[in-house]
């Protein structure tokens, strides 16, 4: 090869190089491209309470994905997330105005929990139910997509069936009972911030932490990189992917107590569609539905490019219809760029391959 | 070198030149092989030669780098195995391509069913002629029989049938006998022999020396990706093939440092495991194993030898028998969680298929490397990342592993580094025995004897090795001891002294190949 020819192939890489990097900043590129366009576009999108609606706005689609994350990159799918979110805002709504009725052993007591209490059950409701989903999946062999396909009608189903299909409403609760204070967890703020959106600070948080340094974190990517080579490796892969569903159960319940706590009400069909939302989300932020690749921070501002999207758009003005047909084009976009990403870098290590070779 | 073609057998297809370059290896360098008509074309060379690679490049699965085909001297160029069989090209795989919830008659024209209008499939007609192919196949299957139903010697009649529905006058067989019972291979080789007579072209890959000699016509051996000896079977006998697949000058094994060898490590007592196919994949298997020790299993396809590894991983809920670590029982139990247990009793295995078994290609090199031992670098719950780099590295320079850097993904290394990374996973669990099943395959002869090498070192320190492998040289140089394998069962046990390379080639076939014409 002649100095010329080694001058040029570096300076091809190198460009390469550059427009990759691009790409793979490209969930944050669109992030602040959205922003740009709708500070310009969008009459009083800059401002601080603004952007605080807007992030409570992203924090429940946001929970969710941090959850489905962890799903996704062991190669699975959790579509029960959306209904886990209506069963355990019933759940919450059930306890602070029905508490549990000892019928059977002394006639007309009811035990009453506090909200703390009523809090850990209902998060306890939603990690029982993403455990019912690993236990199909890893020891009923039942595919990721059927079983939470079922889980998505039967916790929609219970949901319906604990109220009749009614609303439990006005939940602050009743101080003779002790079950005050529900609605301090969607209504509340600590340091000009809501308390919604430190929880969602805290979650993400502590995803990456364990995606990035924990041996458990590890074990999900090695298990949705190569499922045999993981478990010939000493993974426990059941009990992986037993984490990663009750892990996004759980997220899926702290959604549920910030939405009925944020509505002051327990309605059994929120959540419906969620679940996509939140696979939309991984997506756009880089997780591959193959398994393998994602990242808590790529899903988190996934997450803020859909919500700020639909958000701005309807400040616009723009008719909700079109903003169902935006929100489908960004995902599409997403992916067949992420396809391309992935075959240039394909395409790279090749040539590295090959420059290192002759 | 060639052979010179007569009037009986004059040359249907030839491939000139052919190179074919992989990352990280040159699978084919500038091929010559030619395919006589009405004979039967043998094919030979140990794992990783090329055998396979020039058989894709003629069937039109893969296209050469460099080189031409020429079909009846005229230069062609294969776009896809569809493009191949409609120039008469047909391809019966080592795993059989058939649809076993369809059936016969729906397999063999699939993708070019007999439609009226496009749309209606003729059934009768395909039917009826199934039944033609079958007669001139001599089998009585059914077009209507499901192929899930069918033995597998039948499949391959099934297989092979499909290639003649599409007219092929050059039919290649990648290792057909490596699943089939002895009077399975004797129907085969009768319709072999129909075949050839017919005046196909038949080109036989295999490793079974014995097969070739008996029913080849002509032999093209290959190693390393070059052709290194192409004869009329006439001329020539098993030594000459021996010599041709393994080269004895062009490899260093680097013979044994010499080292104390201590005390039983590891034994298995009676490990049975009933087969899917009937009967026993593995069949009363005992063996022992000390300290600082390489034991090299040697057996064909099929023998049992992964199956006897993966049982030692507790990763088969059906076995029976019992496996002693130190002199202690190892607990059984199935399910994901086996193969933790054995790693932390000091086993570990550095399976047969890299890119399915041995590493996650999405991730770095460092997170291959440290996976099966994460536990060594955390506190509490926190994965210490410097201390897991620093322990990575340690590994990287001690295996000689070249690396640009530990974060690149590891599917950018070449195989010889790819297998060292999952030889460095296996080491950073600290094992007591390490089982390494065909350690050299895919990998170039440098990349060999480095692995080579370092299983040598390992064994000096202390490291009991059980190695599979079906190389014959590698199992005679490499090993302290000998185990042939065949059908499940162990037919052999040679100290390193007294091992003959034609004592361990019988040993293996025993109970499998023809018995007939052995004394070559």
């Amino acid at each position: 090869m002649t100095p010329i020819e080694a001058t040029t192939v570096r300076a091809g890489l190198n460009r390469q190089a550059a427009v990759l990097l691009m790409l793979k900043m490209r969930t944050l590129i669109a992030l602040l491209a959205v922003i740009v366009f709708f500070s310009l576009a969008a009459p009083n999108f800059v401002s601080t309470a603004n952007a605080v609606i807007m992030a409570k706005h992203v924090a429940v689609n946001a929970f969710l994905a941090i959850g489905m994350t962890f799903v996704i990159i062991t190669g699975g799918i959790d579509l029960s997330v959306g209904s886990v979110v209506g069963l355990t805002g019933m759940v919450a709504g059930y306890f602070i105005l029905h508490g549990i009725d000892l019928g059977g052993i002394s006639i007309g007591y009811t035990l009453y929990f506090s909200v703390p209490v009523i809090i850990l059950i209902t998060l306890f409701v939603g990690v029982a139910v993403g455990a019912v989903n690993g236990f199909l999946i890893t020891k009923l062999s039942v595919a990721p997509f059927i079983a939470t396909l079922g889980m998505l009608y039967v916790a929609r189903g219970i949901a319906l069936l604990s109220s009749d299909g009614a609303t439990f409403p006005n939940l602050v609760g009743n101080p003779e009972y002790g079950t005050t204070g529900f609605p301090l967890l969607g209504a509340g703020s600590l340091a000009g911030i809501p308390y919604s959106i430190w929880i969602l600070i805290l979650l993400s948080l502590g995803a990456a932490y364990i995606g990035a340094r924990t041996p458990l974190g590890r074990h999900i990517y090695a298990v949705g990189g190569n499922e045999r080579a993981a478990a010939l490796s000493g993974i426990k892969v059941a009990r992986v992917k037993m984490f990663v569903y009750m892990f996004s159960g759980f997220c899926a319940a702290v959604a549920g107590l910030v939405i009925s706590s944020q509505l002051v009400a327990a309605h059994p069909a929120t959540g419906e569609t969620f679940e996509l939302n939140a696979i939309a989300a991984a997506v756009l932020g880089g997780t591959s539905m193959s398994g393998g690749r994602g990242r808590i921070a790529g899903t988190i501002v996934g997450a803020f490019v859909i919500g700020i999207l639909s958000d701005g758009l309807v400040m616009m003005g723009v008719s909700s219809f079109w903003q169902i047909v935006i929100k489908g084009l960004v995902i599409i976009a997403a992916v067949v760029v992420d396809q391309f990403q992935q075959r240039m870098e394909a395409r790279i290590t090749l040539q590295h391959q090959a420059a290192l070779g002759r | 070198m060639r052979p010179a073609s007569d009037d009986r057998h004059d040359i249907v297809l030839s491939v000139r030149g052919a190179t074919k370059v992989y990352p990280g290896t040159r699978a084919l360098d500038a091929v010559d092989f030619d395919v006589l008509r009405g004979a039967i074309n043998v094919l030979v060379g140990e794992n990783g030669a090329g055998k396979s690679t020039l058989m894709k490049i003629i069937a039109g699965v893969e296209q050469p780098t460099e080189g031409t085909i020429l079909l009846g001297g005229e230069p062609v160029v294969f776009v896809d195995t569809m493009d191949a069989a409609r120039h008469g090209i047909g391809i019966v795989f080592q795993e059989l391509n058939l649809f076993p919830n369809l059936s016969v008659a729906d397999n063999i024209f699939i993708a070019r069913e007999r439609t009226r209008l496009g749309t209606d499939i003729r059934s009768s007609d395909q039917r009826e002629a199934v039944r033609v192919l079958m007669g001139r196949l001599e089998h009585d299957i059914s077009p209507d029989a499901l192929v899930a139903d069918l033995p597998i010697g039948q499949q391959q009649i099934v297989e092979i049938a499909k290639a003649l529905a599409q007219d092929a006058r050059i039919l290649i067989m990648d290792e057909p006998t490596s699943a089939l019972s002895t009077a399975e291979v004797e129907i085969l080789f009768r319709v072999i022999a129909e075949l050839k007579a017919q005046g196909v072209a038949v080109v036989y890959i295999s490793h079974r020396l014995e097969e070739l000699t008996r029913i080849g016509d002509y032999i093209t051996v290959l190693r390393d990706g070059r052709v290194t000896g192409s004869r009329p079977m006439a001329e020539i006998d098993v030594p000459w093939i021996v010599r041709s697949m393994t080269g004895a000058a062009s490899r260093d094994f680097s013979k044994t440092q010499p080292h104390d060898i201590g005390d039983e490590v590891f034994r298995a007592e009676n490990i049975c495991l009933p087969s899917r196919r009937g009967g026993y994949a593995l069949d009363h298997v005992s063996m022992s194993l000390r300290a600082g020790e390489i034991v090299g299993i040697y057996g064909l396809l099929g023998a049992g030898r992964s199956e006897f590894f993966e049982c030692v991983m507790n990763q088969h809920a059906a076995m029976t028998g019992t496996f002693y670590m130190d002199g202690e029982p190892l607990s059984r139990g199935g399910g994901g969680g086996g193969v933790a247990s054995r790693i932390a009793r000091g086993i570990a295995l550095v399976p047969e298929d890299r890119k399915t078994e041995g590493l996650v290609e999405i991730m770095a090199i460092r997170e291959n490397m440290s996976l099966s031992s994460l536990r060594g670098f955390v506190n509490g719950f926190h994965l210490d990342l410097k201390r897991e780099r620093d322990a990575v590295l340690s590994f990287v320079s001690n295996l000689a592993i070249k690396i640009a850097s530990p974060e690149n993904p590891v599917s950018s290394l070449s195989g010889g580094n790819q297998q060292k990374v999952v030889i460095g996973k296996a080491l950073m669990t600290r094992p007591h025995v390490l089982l390494m099943d065909e350690p050299s395959r895919g990998i170039d002869v440098g990349a060999k004897a480095e692995v080579f090498r370092t299983m040598r070192r390992l064994a000096a320190e202390g490291i009991a090795i059980l190695m599979a492998t079906s190389d014959l040289e590698e199992v005679m140089s490499l090993s302290d001891r000998i185990i042939v394998m065949s059908n499940g069962r162990v037919t052999g046990e040679f100290a390193r002294e007294e091992a003959t390379e034609e004592a361990v080639v019988a040993a293996s076939a025993v109970g499998h190949a023809p018995a007939t014409k052995m004394e070559a």
